[in-house]
């Protein structure tokens, strides 16, 4: 792989000093664990002189208080299920399955909600990418998964967003107008190119929890079981009252530029989990879901894979409820 | 590594490698891959994908398994950084690097300096571990010779011993 090009890297004490870091560094990128950053830049894609590694705030590096987890905590520490996070085994398991010991190590919340976006085009050498004239996502003028479009399709493949998608979680972000608190899926965007909603100088800070969760879980299709990114995930959160769905919110990952809300559940309240059901949530996940030519397995196997899991995952929860 | 003219001055990194204090000066981009082959001469840690896909860099940063090549040198100011070459002592072979020879849990041997690295932290968190937990411990070490068997074999074998 091709050496990193120089880069110097800031250590902010605080939330503040790596705001005033990123006005006075214009192009710096925010670092946490490297896992996803690092390979990125290895392959040529982006040059920034300044790096602001977050994982020097003591702030961000903090499970709590309450329900709130900073963007610099790492997947192990959420997979190791601290008493914290009992009301949550979906983030647990979407943690525990991210990558492998070391890069859950290293990797970070924040930095797996942020991840970049993939496809089998643009996580490859630059000499590689030179080959295709690059892509629509970095320095090239085509998209080679769809080159009549107009937009990047690469697939969002991180594997905690659509667990806290369906915990409802909020995020904190950071910036040169402070702290502000939105729900976590006004963060991302259907565009592979740009597929996360940050301006200039901002940086997600942390998640903050539900209280009352609801029995969720999650499930991924990938190709290597021991270590992988998602084909497809899916993290189901399934309220039951006296045998019926009274509550349902499912969230999918891999298989679009975002992760995202499944609508409509709605129409699926009020009957209990059946196999005329599990029919109706995976028409409902076929169909929104968008899965294109950025794997090796075919767009149409995720798109198959991401309702058989939500059916599985939703039926599993209905019947420990 | 090739050094641009607006390159970042190089710092002192002192950091504990092998039971020795140690400091090497280098810049903040610099991999602690590149720092312990090129500039400490310690080859015994494998450049495999140099992407964080294969695991044949393993080193231990504070006895937890760790890509070093995806670790900056900057990052293990301070800590305790453990490579293949500081498992022996006094020219003998440690229980797992026995194991792993005694077992057959090598063959062509590129992954398995980061192998038995992933198996020596995981025996010193878990002395006895189950199949399942030494699997869980080597998901990140790939292997295109063996099948596995001999190797997860070599790590039950240096658990018995322990």
């Amino acid at each position: 792989m091709e050496p990193l090009a120089p880069f110097r890297v800031l250590a902010p004490a605080s939330i503040a000093e790596a705001v005033a870091a990123a006005a006075a560094h214009q192009g710096a990128r925010f670092l946490a664990g490297g896992t996803d950053l690092l390979v990125n830049l290895r392959h040529g894609i982006g040059a920034p002189g300044v790096l602001i590694d977050l994982r020097s705030i003591p702030e961000l590096r903090r499970l709590g208080p309450d329900r709130g987890i900073g963007a610099a905590v790492t997947l192990a520490e959420i997979a190791a299920a601290p008493p914290m996070l009992a009301a949550y085994p979906a983030l647990i398991a979407a943690a525990a399955s991210v990558a492998g010991p070391a890069h859950r190590a290293a990797g970070t919340l924040g930095g797996n909600l942020c991840l970049d976006t993939r496809c089998i085009f643009y996580n490859r050498g630059e000499w590689w990418r030179s080959a295709t004239a690059f892509c629509l996502k970095h320095r090239g003028e085509t998209c080679h998964v769809a080159p009549t479009g107009h937009r990047c399709h690469a697939a969002f493949s991180g594997d905690l967003a659509p667990a806290l998608l369906a915990y409802d979680a909020e995020m904190r972000i950071a910036g040169p107008d402070g702290l502000r608190t939105e729900p976590l899926s006004a963060l991302y965007a259907e565009d592979g190119a740009a597929h996360l909603r940050l301006g200039p100088g901002e940086f997600l800070a942390g998640v903050i929890l539900p209280p009352d969760p609801w029995p969720a879980a999650y499930a991924k299709a990938r190709t290597r079981g021991a270590i992988d990114f998602p084909l497809a995930g899916v993290a189901v959160a399934l309220r039951t009252e006296a045998g019926s769905v009274a509550g349902l919110r499912v969230a999918l990952t891999g298989t679009n530029a975002r992760p995202f809300l499944l609508a409509g559940t709605e129409a699926l309240l009020g009957t209990p989990v059946d196999a005329a059901w599990r029919d109706r949530l995976g028409r409902l996940v076929q169909k929104q879901v968008s899965p294109m030519r950025t794997t090796l397995a075919a767009a149409h196997y995720r798109r198959r894979v991401a309702a058989a899991l939500a059916g599985r995952v939703a039926a599993q929860l209905a019947e420990a409820a | 590594m090739q050094m641009q003219p607006d390159a970042p001055p190089a710092a002192p990194r002192r950091f504990r490698l092998n039971g020795r204090d140690r400091s090497v000066t280098v810049p903040d981009h610099a991999l602690l891959i590149d720092t312990l082959r090129e500039t400490l001469r310690l080859t015994g840690t494998k450049q495999g994908c140099d992407g964080g896909e294969c695991g044949a860099c393993t080193v231990l940063i504070d006895s937890v398994p760790r890509l070093a090549c995806l670790t900056r040198t900057g990052e293990c100011e301070g800590r305790v950084v453990e490579t293949i070459e500081g498992l022996a002592r006094q020219g003998r072979m440690n229980r797992v690097q026995r194991a792993f020879h005694e077992q057959l849990g090598t063959q062509c041997g590129y992954c398995t300096p980061g192998m038995v690295m992933a198996a020596e932290a995981l025996l010193r968190r878990v002395p006895h571990p189950t199949e399942p937990e030494i699997r869980a411990a080597l998901a990140g070490n790939l292997c295109r010779c063996t099948g596995y068997v001999k190797i997860i074999a070599a790590v039950q074998a240096a658990a018995g011993e322990g």
